[in-house]
């Protein structure tokens, strides 16, 4: 046999175990959607079977679901507060880092690993004081939380986008400044279109951070302003049994979104969890 | 130049300092002093000294959820950065659909922790129901779904990194060691696992960091039943603060504790790690 047919063989092998693989992936995901159409006493007992005339409800779990979550409210603040707080940090920190990397003093740099610092302390460590200082400030409602994603996503984003700023030569800006262009416009029109593959990237991170992110709503603006998975969660609600049906159908639903969103930006959420990870 | 740059403070870095110390520096400062304090809001406060340091200890909850943590941690590091290699040397081979593959294998990773654990508590307790138990009945059905489900989310996220590492290795690298009759282990040991030294120090710090801050998987899996014996140390903090009143000195308490826990196995893991990316 010669080594090139030894090679497809192995590579028709390697093909098909991917495809089983994959297709073990993604089951989880059919399991729900699949149950999402099950009345919800079936879900239970016989969660692996496709729904048949006595087990198919239709519409009921979604109609059911979004009612009692009110689903659609929740996904119009997880769409605000996610747009706004990533159009936020992504601002706020690449001025912030050009700031810090440009002006070299031992204040710039204390701060600098303050914010590098904050990216590894748990959430946890200052869970109830935040929440307690976002009340005192009102910064309880969805436009407020977003001065506290700012916050917490200060660290993260400085860090990569000073990464960035520190290759790019000095000479530029101080031409620029030579010719009579005053800090603001030197950074908007010179530097900030530089930034912009580390721009997308950590937008993308932190797209996924604020979208998914469930204890920071909850603490803060979860009585009265319920994300998407805070909203979830409190399907579970107290201490009775959990409607299956209509946490299956919203799970579907919470999804739904998160899939496009994949399906549109892909090449740039690989890329970006690459250029994220390699910096980081 | 810095000093014109200097001038605009207020535009530049104000803004984000200000919502960093908002959203953590205060907070931090405020959540370790507060821990040698009696309080149950943040104003009301008595001192105490150690006691809540102390009073963690008084039952072994802390312990045990710490334990649980640290068993979670090393197992779940281990399968996610085996998995994910594994699944990129495949994908780095020229097979067809390689791409399709990738996507299929990252997709997870976009779904969030709390939809992920009501993914997940549906399909083991449909496993599980042959048996005629449930995700609850024993703790160990609860560590390795957790198990299961920290790969299925993190497996495509570190692989598309040791993808990304492995496609830098200069190809006339691999060409010489072929050349010098280099076999396939020799290969993997002594070229490839040597040059993607820096994707194995952030994949193996991600991962570590991820299982040690674990939340919102742990709550929506489990939520720590049965029995608080599936409780990881998040979980345990936030339920000391919230779950009954009287508590939240104590709760601040285990929060220093944990910082300065995941800080020190942070720094430790990256130390390490990098000492060997320069032997490399």
């Amino acid at each position: 046999m010669s080594i090139q047919s030894q090679n497809k063989r192995t590579n028709t092998v390697l093909v098909i175990f991917l495809s089983v693989l994959a297709i073990l992936f993604l089951s989880p995901i059919l399991v729900v959607l699949v149950n999402s159409f099950k009345s919800k006493l079936f879900i239970s007992n016989e969660p692996f079977s496709f729904p048949n005339p006595d087990t198919f409800a239709g519409s009921e779990n979604y109609v059911s679901g979004s009612q009692k979550i009110k689903f659609f409210n929740a996904f119009g603040y997880s769409l605000f507060i996610t747009v706004f707080a990533v159009i936020g940090i992504s601002l706020v920190t690449s001025m912030l880092a050009w700031y810090l990397t440009r002006v070299k003093s031992k204040f710039t740099s204390f701060a600098y690993y303050l914010l590098v610092f904050s990216m590894i302390v748990p959430f946890q460590m200052v869970m109830f004081t935040m929440s307690k200082t976002a009340n005192m400030l009102h910064l309880d409602n969805p436009v407020g939380i977003i001065v506290l994603y700012i916050g917490f996503g200060a660290g993260l984003g400085t860090f990569m986008f000073s990464g960035f700023i520190k290759s790019i030569p000095i000479s530029l800006e101080e031409a620029a400044m030579i010719d009579g262009a005053g800090p603001v416009k030197t950074f908007f029109l010179i530097v900030y279109p530089m930034l912009k593959s580390t721009a997308i990237t950590v937008a993308i991170l932190n797209t996924m951070w604020v979208w998914n992110d469930y204890l920071l709503p909850y603490l803060t603006i979860g009585t009265e302003y319920k994300t998407i998975p805070v909203a979830i969660q409190y399907l579970r609600g107290g201490y009775g049994a959990v409607d299956m049906g209509a946490m299956m159908a919203m799970l579907v639903l919470a999804m739904i979104p998160i899939i496009l969103f994949y399906i549109f930006a892909q090449k740039y959420i690989i890329r970006g969890v690459v250029a994220g990870a390699v910096k980081g | 130049m810095q000093k014109s740059i200097q001038k605009y403070f207020v535009l530049f870095a104000l803004p984000g300092l200000l919502c960093f110390a908002i959203a953590f520096l205060v907070p931090m400062v405020m959540g370790v002093v507060l821990s040698f304090f009696k309080f149950s809001t943040v104003t009301d406060g008595t001192f105490i000294a150690l006691e809540n340091y102390r009073r963690i200890f008084i039952n072994d909850d802390f312990t045990s959820a710490l334990w649980f943590t640290v068993q979670f941690t090393i197992v779940s590091v281990i399968t996610i950065n085996m998995g994910a290699f594994f699944l990129s040397l495949l994908l780095t081979r020229e097979v067809k659909g390689t791409n399709l593959f990738r996507t299929i294998f990252f997709m997870p990773n976009l779904i969030g922790g709390i939809v992920l654990g009501w993914i997940w508590q549906v399909i083991i307790n449909g496993v599980l129901l042959k048996s005629g138990v449930t995700i609850v009945s024993d703790p160990k059905y609860g560590f390795w779904g957790l198990i299961v489900l920290m790969n299925w989310q993190n497996i495509g996220y570190m692989m598309v990194i040791y993808i990304a590492g492995i496609q830098n290795i200069p190809h006339d690298l691999i060409e010489a060691a072929q050349i010098d009759g280099a076999g396939k282990l020799t290969m993997l040991k002594s070229v490839i696992l040597p040059s993607i030294m820096p994707a194995i120090t952030i994949c193996s710090f991600l991962t570590l960091t991820n299982g040690f801050k674990l939340f919102d998987q742990n709550l929506a899996l489990t939520a720590g039943d049965p029995g608080k014996q599936t409780e990881m140390l998040a979980l345990n903090i936030f339920n000391t603060f919230y779950g009954r009143s009287g508590f939240e000195g104590v709760g601040q308490a285990k929060a220093v504790l944990f910082t300065i826990l995941v800080a020190i196995i942070a720094l430790t893991q990256l130390r390490l790690t990098r000492s060997k990316e320069v032997e490399a």
